[in-house]
């Protein structure tokens, strides 16, 4: 079963004649972790904003967990991504005035699919998953501001991982980090996934982490785009 | 934890500010709330001033002005009345009771009425509410005399006080009638109406008074006979009258007065007249503290507005975790409207407090009656309104956030 499906995928910028985005096939296996590099430019905000239902496609259907969906509109996308996906920024992350646990506990909010994945106590929850991702403890009770950035970056990986979505879509989340400290947070963001069964798409244009990964695609392999434009802001 | 928990901590976090816009909305509240409550004060106590009177007549003058100096006691009377027109008045079978007044004394800045005990029996203010004696009884003997709470109060007056009328109303030593000393023989009961302010005196001791032999003379005013000192004039006289329809055609009656020209006047209809003139003044007051209010609303929005900038990572962080633009709507609405409430509430907080602190204050300085009652109807209907406000500003930046976080989805914009 494949978790991600694309097919004939092209998205043009409005008023734009060339496609930033024009890919044949691809795919994503369950329990698959794949590596996507690409220089800047090279459309990568763009697949992520299409795999997470923020733009439409020109052209083409995306299909995620066997759903259409690329024809969702734009609330059921949201559900959606609150249900099945579990997202990580560059850096960052997290939501200042929460608590290390409310932020980690901040998708159950918009899913009730993964709330319900945390009853009875989503609070021991929330701490085991981050003992899990060797958060040190005294953490959890400090100002998310005072954590360092490879601490933040394990608070955002919890908070994706929480509630068990099927695809973990990581965009660029080792940039902030030093080389130490972004292979062990890829090693147990991946630990985690295969506890958990999830899918995960790790996209940056660090090629050096490509050995860590099952697999790896640099983006130009499948996205056909005519020529390099400006990257999505 | 639920999206108005999360639009609560983000309050928080953003305290100082929050607080400043709460302060601002609370003041506004307070402002809107003392000045519709000091207007409907006003014009209730104002309304009390005299009840269940039918007629007052003095002479010919304008009927606001007739009701300002026999009832407010404010300012001069023009003309007085003979005896001899008022006794022909009051003996119209209509006619159930009237109270004699006259005027021109003071003491000590309060003004003397010149009256006899019916104004003790048939005068009435509030809700027909009669006067009623603290201490003592009317004045009987022709130098006693009844004053009124405040009178009483200030000057530390008790039973058996002595006291000097003046001539006029500006008490200076030489028109003192330093002859007459009077005797404190009743204290009235708080009205908050003028009453309070009066020293009430017989007829026949205003005479005596003016009567230029007594002045700078050395009688023994023990054996004065008051039946010697019958008034000849008075200054108006208050009228209740078996029924009120009969009130028209009385007031006719002694508006064409043939031998002295008279105006009779309906108090509520006077009193009608006269907050018709003050209401200016009101208007002014309401529109400046409703100026008050949109002020602190513009406020509150500029605050929200330049808020979001800051904020735009916080909106895409949630929507990554799925949440929709409504959601976002929803965060923004609630905390305009949470500064609202709270607003509103301390707002209410320090009105109340401001009352309990200025009450005893304004009802002996101002016998205005500053109750700690719970909010009116009206009051309830301005605070809804503040509310709503608050809410439909909360659309502007709401609908920003909105749009921005459709436009930016999910990339962190800075």
């Amino acid at each position: 079963m494949n978790i991600i499906e694309l097919k004939d995928l092209t998205f043009r910028w409005p008023q734009r004649n060339e496609s930033i985005i024009n890919i044949e096939h691809f795919s994503l296996a369950h329990g698959e972790k794949l590596f996507v590099s690409g220089a800047s430019g090279s459309g990568k905000s763009t697949l992520l904003g299409l795999l997470s239902g923020i733009i439409k496609p020109s052209s083409g259907s995306i299909h995620i967990l066997q759903t259409q969906f690329s024809t969702l509109n734009g609330p059921q996308s949201d559900q959606f991504r609150a249900d099945h996906i579990g997202y990580i920024f560059q850096q960052f992350n997290l939501i200042p005035y929460l608590s290390v646990i409310e932020n980690v506990l901040l998708p159950s909010l918009f899913s009730n699919r993964r709330k319900q994945q945390l009853q009875p106590d989503p609070q021991a929850q929330a701490i085991e998953l981050l003992a899990k991702l060797k958060l040190p403890k005294d953490c959890i009770n400090r100002q998310v501001t005072q954590l360092s950035i490879g601490q933040q970056q394990r608070v955002a990986a919890a908070r994706a991982l929480i509630g068990n979505p099927e695809l973990i879509i990581a965009d660029e989340p080792t940039s902030a980090l030093d080389r130490d400290n972004r292979s062990a947070f890829i090693q147990l963001l991946m630990e985690q996934c295969t506890l958990t069964g999830a899918s995960l798409l790790f996209v940056s244009h660090d090629q050096q982490l490509q050995p860590l990964f099952d697999r790896h695609l640099a983006l130009s392999q499948f996205n056909n785009c005519e020529e390099p434009v400006d990257e999505y802001l | 934890m639920s999206i108005y928990n999360l639009s609560l901590k983000s309050l928080k976090n953003r305290r100082t500010t929050a607080c400043l816009t709460v302060f601002t909305v609370a003041i506004s509240v307070l402002l809107l709330l003392a000045v519709e409550r000091i207007r409907v004060q006003a014009k209730q106590s104002f309304a009390n001033t005299i009840s269940n009177t039918d007629l007052i007549v003095g002479a010919r003058s304008g009927q606001v002005n007739l009701l300002l100096y026999s009832v407010f006691r404010i300012g001069n009377p023009t003309n007085n009345i003979a005896w001899d027109s008022y006794q022909q008045i009051i003996a119209n079978p209509v006619v159930k009771w009237s109270i004699p007044i006259s005027l021109g004394d003071s003491h000590r800045g309060f003004r003397v009425i010149g009256t006899n005990t019916d104004y003790f029996r048939f005068y009435q203010y509030g809700r027909k509410q009669p006067l009623t004696f603290n201490a003592g009884k009317a004045f009987s003997g022709m130098f006693d005399t009844v004053i009124g709470s405040q009178v009483a109060k200030r000057l530390g007056y008790q039973l058996g006080s002595e006291i000097i009328i003046a001539h006029g109303i500006s008490d200076k030593k030489f028109n003192r009638h330093s002859n007459s000393p009077f005797v404190v023989t009743g204290i009235l009961a708080p009205t908050g109406t003028p009453v309070d302010k009066s020293v009430h005196i017989s007829l026949a001791a205003i005479e005596a008074i003016h009567a230029g032999g007594l002045l700078n003379s050395k009688v023994n005013l023990t054996h004065l006979n008051p039946q010697d000192y019958q008034p000849k004039q008075i200054t108006a006289f208050l009228l209740g009258l078996t029924s009120k329809v009969k009130s028209f055609a009385l007031q006719r009656s002694i508006n064409t007065y043939r031998t002295e020209p008279l105006s009779a006047i309906m108090p509520g209809i006077a009193l009608h007249e006269l907050w018709g003139i003050m209401s200016i003044a009101e208007q002014a007051l309401q529109g400046v503290a409703i100026f008050v209010v949109i002020a602190a609303m513009l406020a509150m929005l500029s605050n929200l507005l330049s808020s979001l900038q800051e904020r735009r990572r916080e909106m895409a962080i949630l929507r990554g975790m799925g949440a929709r633009p409504t959601h976002i709507f929803v965060l923004l609405i609630s905390e305009a409207s949470l500064l609202t409430t709270l607003g509103i509430i301390t707002g209410i907080g320090l009105l109340y407090l401001i009352l309990a602190l200025l009450a005893p204050l304004a009802s002996s300085e101002f016998g205005l009656n500053l109750a700690l009652n719970m909010l009116t109807s009206s009051e309830w209907l301005l605070i809804t309104t503040v509310q709503i406000s608050g809410i439909i500003i909360g659309f502007i930046p709401a609908f920003n956030a909105y749009r921005n976080s459709l436009a930016d989805g999910m990339t962190i914009k800075v």
